[in-house]
């Protein structure tokens, strides 16, 4: 494996609310290579997206913090990181892109300053313009002198999120953190978008941490997956190796669910019940009372982790691979 | 924290209900009588917040112009509420020619300087409660007229007044049954709102001497103490804090509401 | 049962301070029908006029030309009860579960109005038949009757919408991309319920989505619409098996797979969707298509109809099914 530049070890992080602080991401430990897409894939409420506001420590409420924990990058600790040092990594190492490219951009700035501002805000010694032309460029825009000059209600979604990725690109960081970088968009526009961050990577050599609820763009995506289920990890692998033998019952549930057209059945599936309730947790696995393996000492005792980086949180492994664990006709 | 806040401006308003309820009762003096030494300072013989110019008791004074105080504000808000409420609907569902004209209407009366015509209207055609409360409704429905339209306006695009028409409800049962239930909370955060400034408004156009002469009211009293602020100052003092807490209570009680009708803030069960 | 027959929709636009108004041109010349018991699924991405023509079927707006037949009759004519039956008949389920449930009603009451009104039963005999439904879609009318929408998850007051449908024993269900805003594992619960409904009640659907994926799955037939012209129809098993437009091919390559193994096919599609606005001439798509040739620019394609009524309005079709 090659040379890990983010190792989120133990992270806790905590959101308040009237009753106190409810732990939205528990006890999460993951690494990202350099160069590596790795992605960390759930549905929503499951931490994912605050595990990556965690990674910043930038969050879009305010009550919300790192409780515990450690993010190793680069062999600094960003937790121990004093206010302005963190700055100097934000942006121009670890960079961010998000949902809504509309949230995220200033409509009052043209898309040219607007990729060109973080170049500012670090001090960037050379040639500003000629860097924001080569940028746009990049982005597979037509016409980069006038993109430069439109603002941002003049341009389509996928535009903006093109502007939004050559901003956060334009540092050149080692790390990108995308957060369902493609949701909002049309399918069309959405492979498009993909396919240019991929080239990316393979341009600038920086890793990238996938944030996605969608099984498909994970496996056109990614080299490695997590997969997250109420605030923690329940499976680690490869992403071939996740999609060939899943181990985890949440995992094999989610590939069943995930619908395609190049499904090979075309029954539904569905798992049954629903997504607990983080103020009201089960008190052993997570995933129990959903689970259709689940015995007593799934109930009473959380599952325990031994390897991080081929992880699977389930007692009972050997019996969700050894056979077909979801019967069709389960659940409605 | 917001709660304390919210009990306390409750608390507040219903202590200067009862007072204006019960006031005959409360008051330890009767107001309109003088017979006591002119300007006691609070303290002095049973006197608790002194007396005013003609001997009569501050204290009992407050208590009696709490009626018209209240009594003001409270129908003042009301009737322009009520007011505003049909006009803005009527603007909202018709539309057109309709909407156009009363909108008109609505901006004449929002851009005549409020304070200035009440104090023409009074002037001419004479002081007096009732008229008061007209005057201060006529002033207020236009804001409450288009807050209401507008939310119409939005809400009729909603998607569950369209599935509303799927469910088979005619124009007025959607009106009655999806629309005004969500239009009605913020009116009802304006309309406590606009208590507290017809309070005020009524204090002032009192402090001009347009008041009703033959009422006690918290802008009368601070009218006839202009001349003896050297002398007394708890003539002017008491009931600018009466008028004050009254208009602040009500302001705190405005927001609460808008917490309070909103479903999404209730804690979820 | 339900049919549309040559339906445009025009809004006008209003572009600035200073600039006046312009026409946008929503839904063009559609032609749509709907059989008893069948499940359509009208496949487009964003500005593709798909939800536009759903509202037009649903009587909740009205189209600028054409018209919209139900059991045959022009529905613009029907008076009194035909027209409650309509009423009844043709009902909806929306995307956003939160902005279609009212904020400030409990789901019990939302779900009893159809009774009340489309079906004029007794307030007792509402509550007793709305707990019914309640139970039909998988929630249990004690606990969760009482409940304000906001109080529910998304898949919750999905539940909530198709027991409301449901409510006034419809023929029709319009559903508006109903599991798009859900998460993938309820996403299969409600698509399943909706299916379990179907067989029932003998319900057909309109289900406008813009997942190949879903639609592949769950409809008999397929309309693919682009800035608001129907590209491409037929058998969902003929679209998805010989896609015959090039829209349709590049919808088909772009929706990612969920198997690392296979090998990314080539995007040949460039660019965004144009505005409607400003409609490009001749076909809609040439700007982006693969296949386009000078006559794409000028010329508006013809459709062409292959085996089982698969029509496809492309200058190129033929070139497109051999691959």
């Amino acid at each position: 494996m090659n040379e890990i530049i983010l190792d989120a070890r133990n992270l806790v992080t905590e959101i308040h609310q009237r009753r106190g602080w409810l732990r939205v991401v528990d006890d999460v430990s993951f690494n990202v290579g350099r160069g590596e897409i790795v992605g960390l894939v759930g549905e929503s409420g499951c931490g994912k997206s605050m595990t990556a506001f965690s990674l910043m420590q930038l969050f879009p409420t305010p009550a919300a913090r790192v409780a515990s924990g450690q993010i190793i990058f680069e062999n600094r600790d960003l937790l121990k990181l004093a206010p302005n040092e963190l700055r100097r990594v934000r942006g121009a190492q670890i960079a961010m892109i998000f949902q809504d490219p509309a949230t995220f951009l200033d409509p009052l700035m043209t898309l040219g300053d607007q990729i060109a501002e973080p170049l500012r805000a670090h001090n960037f010694a050379g040639d500003v313009r000629a860097r924001t032309r080569d940028l746009v460029e990049q982005m597979g825009l037509p016409d980069p002198d006038l993109i430069a000059r439109r603002y941002p209600h003049q341009v389509s979604g996928g535009q903006k999120q093109r502007a939004l990725i050559a901003s956060a690109m334009s540092c050149a960081p080692k790390l990108l953190i995308a957060d369902e970088p493609t949701t909002a968009l049309d399918v069309t526009v959405q492979a498009q978008i993909l396919d240019l961050m991929r080239d990316l990577r393979a341009q600038t050599g920086a890793a990238i941490l996938l944030i996605t609820h969608d099984l498909g763009v994970i496996a056109e995506m990614c080299d490695r997956v997590y997969v997250m289920y109420a605030g923690k990890i329940v499976e680690a692998n490869t992403t071939r190796e996740l999609f060939r033998a899943p181990r985890h019952p949440y995992t094999q549930g989610l590939l069943r669910s995930t619908v395609s057209l190049e499904s090979a059945t075309t029954e539904l599936f569905a798992i049954p019940g629903t997504v607990p309730n983080l103020n009201e947790l089960p008190r052993g696995c997570r995933f129990a009372p959903r689970c259709p393996i689940a015995n007593a000492q799934c109930a009473h005792e959380p599952p325990f982790v031994a390897d991080e980086t081929r992880a699977v949180a389930c007692w009972n492994v050997e019996r969700a691979m050894a056979s077909e664990i979801w019967k069709l006709d389960v659940g409605r | 924290m917001s709660n304390l806040r919210t009990w306390l401006a409750f608390a507040l308003i219903l202590g200067f209900v009862l007072l204006a309820v019960f006031a005959q009762f409360i008051a330890p003096f009767d107001p309109f009588r003088g017979g006591a030494d002119a300007l006691l300072a609070p303290g002095a013989k049973n006197y608790l917040l002194g007396t005013d110019h003609l001997g009569r008791d501050i204290l009992s004074e407050l208590i009696f112009g709490a009626r018209v105080s209240l009594a003001v504000g409270i129908s003042a808000a009301l009737s322009a509420s009520i007011l505003g409420i049909v006009v803005g609907s009527l603007a909202g569902f018709f539309g057109g020619w309709v909407d156009g004209a009363l909108m008109r209407v609505s901006e004449f009366f929002q851009t005549l300087p409020r304070f200035v015509l009440a104090l023409v209207i009074v002037a001419f055609f004479g002081g007096g409660v009732l008229k008061v409360i007209i005057v201060l409704a006529i002033l207020s429905w236009p804001q409450i007229a288009r807050l209401v339209r507008a939310q119409i306006l939005s809400l009729r695009e909603s998607t569950f007044v369209e599935a509303a028409r799927l469910s088979g409800m005619n124009g007025i049962q959607i009106i009655a049954r999806e629309i005004l239930p969500n239009a009605l909370a913020p009116v009802i955060v304006t309309g406590s709102l606009d208590i507290a400034s017809a309070i005020l408004l009524e204090a002032s156009l009192s402090f001009f001497g347009l008041g009703d002469a033959n009422l006690i009211s918290w802008g009368g009293m601070l009218n006839v103490a202009q001349p003896y602020l050297r002398q007394a100052w708890w003539m002017a003092v008491f009931p600018g804090i009466a008028i004050s807490l009254v208009v602040l209570a009500f302001n705190i009680l405005g927001d609460a509401l808008n917490d309070a009708l909103n479903p999404r803030l209730q804690e979820t069960a | 049962m339900l049919e549309g027959t040559q339906l445009t929709k025009d809004f006008r636009v209003r572009l600035g301070l200073f600039r006046g108004s312009a026409t946008l041109r929503a839904v063009d010349d559609v032609s749509i029908t709907i059989d008893a018991g069948e499940t359509v699924a009208l496949v487009g991405e964003s500005g593709s006029g798909k939800s536009t023509l759903g509202r037009i079927l649903l009587g909740l707006i009205l189209q600028t030309s054409g018209a919209v037949h139900y059991r045959g009759t022009d529905f613009a004519r029907l008076q009194g009860d035909a027209a409650r039956q309509f009423r009844a008949d043709v009902q909806a389920v929306f995307q956003d579960t939160s902005a279609s449930l009212n904020p400030r009603r409990r789901v019990g009451e939302s779900v009893i109005a159809p009774l009340l009104f489309n079906r004029r039963l007794s307030a007792a005999h509402a509550r007793i038949e709305s707990a019914q439904l309640l139970e039909r879609v998988g929630l249990d009318p004690k606990i969760f009757a009482s409940r304000f929408p906001h109080q529910l998850s998304g898949g919750q007051r999905q539940r909530v919408g198709l027991a409301r449908a449901l409510a006034s024993q419809p023929r029709v269900i319009v559903a508006d991309e109903p599991v798009s805003a859900l998460d993938v594992s309820v996403r299969a619960q409600i698509l399943k319920l909706m299916q379990d409904l179907q067989a029932q009640e003998k319900l057909a659907y309109l289900f406008i989505t813009h997942d190949l994926g879903i639609a592949r799955l769950i409809a008999n037939r397929v309309m693919v619409m682009y800035l608001g012209a129907i590209v491409e129809e037929g058998n969902a098993a003929d679209v998805f098996a010989r896609p015959s437009h090039p829209y349709t091919l590049a919808l088909t390559l772009s929706a990612p797979i969920p198997d690392p193994t296979r090998a990314r096919p080539p995007r040949h599609l460039i660019g965004d969707i144009p505005s409607p606005l400003a409609p490009p001439p001749g076909c809609r798509f040439h700007p982006r298509c693969a296949f386009a040739q000078a006559i794409c620019k000028t010329d508006a394609p013809p459709v062409r109809e292959f085996e089982n009524a698969h029509r496809s309005a492309c200058h190129f079709a033929e070139q497109v099914r051999g691959g």
